[in-house]
């Protein structure tokens, strides 16, 4: 008769949180050292943080109440808020960048149905909405609605109105730079390749700089363009180089033979593109471009230098006030949140789409 | 059959394709240059109306303002033509000798004299005559009655720095972190992981405001100022230390440290010859340290002093004398550095993680000691996949210190916004910024190109 052995259960250090902590934390030597190197630097960067954050804090509207407590005044955020979000937009008027924010939450809301994707009429709001969002923030036209200069424009608004432009903008530029790249017609290519090298070999604000000081002189004398949108076009150039070089990446990552087939059926030049090149070729690059995108909102903090207030400037302007003089600290804590939680989820977001294209 | 070829022969000449590619094109250039004819005209109006002038004479102009940050200009004298002409004279000479080396069959690697003579001939000739011909170049620093065009070149010294001390440090720390990343050790991968989520999702110019504004204005004022025994001083203007002042002793001294580099490049050499020869490696350490040491001392001795220190002394409001590094500078270079470090860490790992587990097991299992493996084994694989991705984090750094102009660095597109800002010139400005930062960004991906070619894996 054979002795059945008993199965034994693993050593208690090998399994479960005590194993997970020996082998994670702990084991060998140096590991432990490790771990009390960065828990020393986690606690000593997390601790007065945390004092001067919540501890010490206070949320009071009154400053003078605030100036008693040595940690941050919250209250600054909450009387500034609609400051932070809209800048000196008039006060009376604040409801309409609110309807615009509700616009596009709401066509947000619809794609996220699933019954909903691919329809004619979601894509025909989807093309509307950026002109809806237009003539709703700036009014004028047949809306009725008194205009609001792009001068009054400011804060996490004018943020993402020049990104959302740059981006739909750059975006028909860059797919024909990127076929003039591609194309073997000499003086075409040679155009866009100078173009692409010459955008990309140059820091955004030398062309923020052209576009606010140089673009003005070329122009015809009586054509005036407000800062806003001096400021539009540069970014725009500035990002349509970058889009490009991507969207070669797509058009070269295609197969060969899907240009012999189009070829082959008696495709022209355009229908080729169009019904064949350019849907696939966009599909790979959409995760770059999200990343792109992510560039795009974080340089538009650059605008600040050309003399536009958009997020990053709000927290001179309000802190330049006597009422809540130098709270910097503050409100970049606050504008930092702000374009965290926005790239973060925007590089989350590419993360899954690649995930996704990737086990298609 | 002749019908066919008839009908072949009528196809109208709108639809061939080649000639319709060049109607396209000869349309887009025409339109291009209507565009810029258009654009011409209209700048000349403008500037007309502005009462603008027009052409780079405006360069010679005193400038006028204050600089915080000057470095000594380099201006080449007569003297400098004989520098060039011995450079030239010992890469021929030596580009001979390696032909006739060839003719005899044998390769350079193999003979320490003519390495030597080489060296010689490209090196240590042209420092002879340069230190030798003392009218060959002499240095300027930036003054309020400076031209402008000294102030713009003292804006790209300043730009150079900053990009280099930034390259630098970025990858040191990005290095860091993406060890960090690959630890074992959970705490410190979640930390590294933080890092690099914090800080790549922040706008640069943020974190350079967060920097300057909030984290070196809690530094002590000028009268409180941090001072360890007069060496180190640091407050709310700046960290200072002391300055090394060249004495008549220093040129030897130098080139007797670029004597004992050589020497110790040899001594290497002799190593692995006898490592190959005999099978024991000659010693390294002892003669480099000899060397290094006794070279620079020997000079000492026999010239006197190379250098002597100045120390910061408080006059006035602020520490005079010594090196100061000022806030706008260290916020620049800290904030660069932290924000590029976090995509540098990240291209850092993805390269070592590219590098397929079979090799590291590979290496193991012929024995090779681990940190063997780390520098023979899995590093040159992954700087392969690291070294593209990393030219354009190096050039984002050269472009990205142009920010400086937000926080009041006198760097080039600074210094060129305060030209603007006094003279108009804005076109003219506008076309040096993009000029000189086109020129950087070719010298920088030349560069990186030929380092990735060199390593690059050679193919049958």
């Amino acid at each position: 008769m054979t002795k059945v052995i008993e199965d034994r259960r693993p050593p208690v250090t090998k399994t479960g949180t005590l194993g997970w902590i020996r082998s994670n934390l702990l084991f060998p030597w140096y590991n432990a050292l490790l771990t009390l190197i960065a828990g020393w630097a986690i606690i000593s960067a997390v601790r007065p943080f945390w004092n001067w954050a919540v501890t010490n804090a206070t949320i009071t509207l009154d400053p003078t109440i605030a100036k008693e407590y040595s940690g941050a005044a919250w209250g600054f955020i909450r009387d500034m808020w609609p400051v932070f979000m809209v800048g000196v937009y008039p006060e009376e008027h604040r409801w309409r960048p609110m309807v615009a924010l509700l616009i596009v939450l709401a066509l947000i809301m619809l794609t996220l149905v699933h019954k909903f994707r691919g329809t004619k009429w979601l894509y025909t709001l989807w093309g509307l909405s950026p002109l809806a969002v237009y003539l709703i923030i700036h009014g004028g036209f047949f809306t009725g609605l008194p205009v609001v200069d792009t001068h009054y424009w400011g804060g996490l608004m004018l943020t993402i109105i020049l990104a959302a432009v740059a981006m739909l903008f750059a975006f028909p530029i860059s797919v024909l730079l990127a076929l003039g790249r591609t194309s073997d017609m000499p003086v075409i290519k040679s155009f866009c390749v100078a173009y692409i090298e010459l955008v990309r070999g140059v820091p955004l604000i030398t062309i923020l700089f052209m576009a606010s000081v140089v673009l003005p002189l070329f122009l015809p004398t009586n054509v005036e363009l407000d800062k806003v949108l001096r400021a539009m076009v540069g970014i725009t150039m500035f990002f349509s180089a970058y889009l490009a070089e991507n969207i070669r990446g797509g058009l070269q990552g295609l197969g060969k033979g899907q240009y012999e087939a189009a070829d082959a059926i008696g495709m022209g030049y355009w229908q080729k593109t169009f019904f064949i090149v350019l849907p696939q070729a966009l599909r790979i690059v959409i995760p770059p471009m999200v990343n792109n995108f992510i560039g795009i909102l974080k340089d538009t903090s650059l605008v600040g230098i050309v003399g536009l207030v958009d997020l990053l400037q709000i927290a001179f302007a309000t802190t330049s006030n006597p009422k809540w003089f130098g709270r910097l600290e503050e409100a970049y804590v606050f504008i930092a949140l702000w374009y965290w939680i926005l790239c973060y989820s925007l590089s989350r977001y590419s993360q899954h789409l690649e995930k996704k294209y990737a086990s298609k | 059959m002749s019908q066919h070829a008839q009908e072949y022969v009528r196809v109208p000449f709108w639809r061939n394709p080649q000639i319709r590619a060049w109607i396209y094109q000869f349309i887009m250039l025409g339109g291009l240059l209507w565009v810029a004819f258009t654009m011409y005209q209209n700048t000349l109006a403008n500037l007309e109306k502005r009462g603008i002038g027009s052409g780079f004479g405006f360069l010679k102009n005193e400038a006028g303002f204050n600089i915080g940050e000057t470095a000594p200009l380099p201006v080449l004298q007569s003297g400098f033509l004989w520098f060039i002409a011995a450079l030239i004279f010992g890469l021929f000479a030596s580009r001979a000798i390696s032909v006739w080396l060839k003719k005899k069959g044998t390769t350079i690697t193999a003979n320490d004299k003519t390495v030597f003579a080489v060296i010689t001939l490209v090196g240590i000739i042209p420092v002879l005559v340069l230190f030798l011909g003392s009218d060959s170049i002499s240095f300027v620093r930036y003054t309020e009655s400076s031209s402008y065009i000294t102030a713009l070149m003292t804006g790209f010294a300043n730009t150079i720095k900053v990009t280099i001390l930034g390259c630098i440090f970025s990858t040191v720390l990005g290095l860091i972190v993406a060890l960090g990343r690959l630890s074992p050790n959970w705490l410190i991968n979640r930390l590294c992981r933080w890092y690099v989520e914090l800080n790549r999702n922040l706008p640069v110019l943020l974190q350079l405001f967060f920097w300057y504004f909030i984290v070196l204005q809690q530094l002590p004022s000028v009268r409180q100022s941090i001072d360890v025994g007069g060496w180190l001083i640091l407050n709310k203007r700046g960290l200072f230390l002391p300055a090394p002042i060249a004495q008549a002793g220093a040129w030897p001294f130098c080139l007797a440290i670029i004597a004992a580099v050589i020497g110790i490049y040899f001594v290497y050499r002799r190593s692995i010859r006898l490592l190959n020869q005999t099978g024991t490696p000659g010693k390294i350490f002892a003669p480099s340290a000899a060397l290094l040491i006794g070279l620079p001392a020997l000079a000492w001795l026999i010239t006197g002093t190379p250098y002597t220190l100045e120390y910061p002394v408080l006059k006035g409001f602020n520490y005079r004398g010594g090196i100061d590094l000022t806030p706008e500078f260290t916020a620049l270079v800290v904030g660069l550095t932290v924000y590029v470090s976090a995509f540098n860490a990240e291209i850092i790992r993805s390269g070592i993680q590219a590098v397929s587990k079979g090799q590291r097991e590979a290496a193991r299992a012929i024995a090779l000691k681990e940190r063997h493996i780390m520098r023979l084994v899995i590093l040159p694989q992954a700087m392969r996949i690291i070294v593209p991705p990393m030219t354009s984090e190096y050039l984002a750094i050269a472009k990205n210190s142009s920010l400086a102009v937000a926080i009041g660095y006198p760097e080039f597109v600074s210094i060129g916004g305060t030209i603007l800002n006094q003279s108009g010139q804005a076109v003219e400005i506008v076309g040096i910024w993009m000029g000189v930062y086109l020129t950087i960004s070719l010298v920088i991906s030349l560069g990186m190109n030929w380092y990735n070619a060199k390593i690059k894996l050679v193919e049958r």
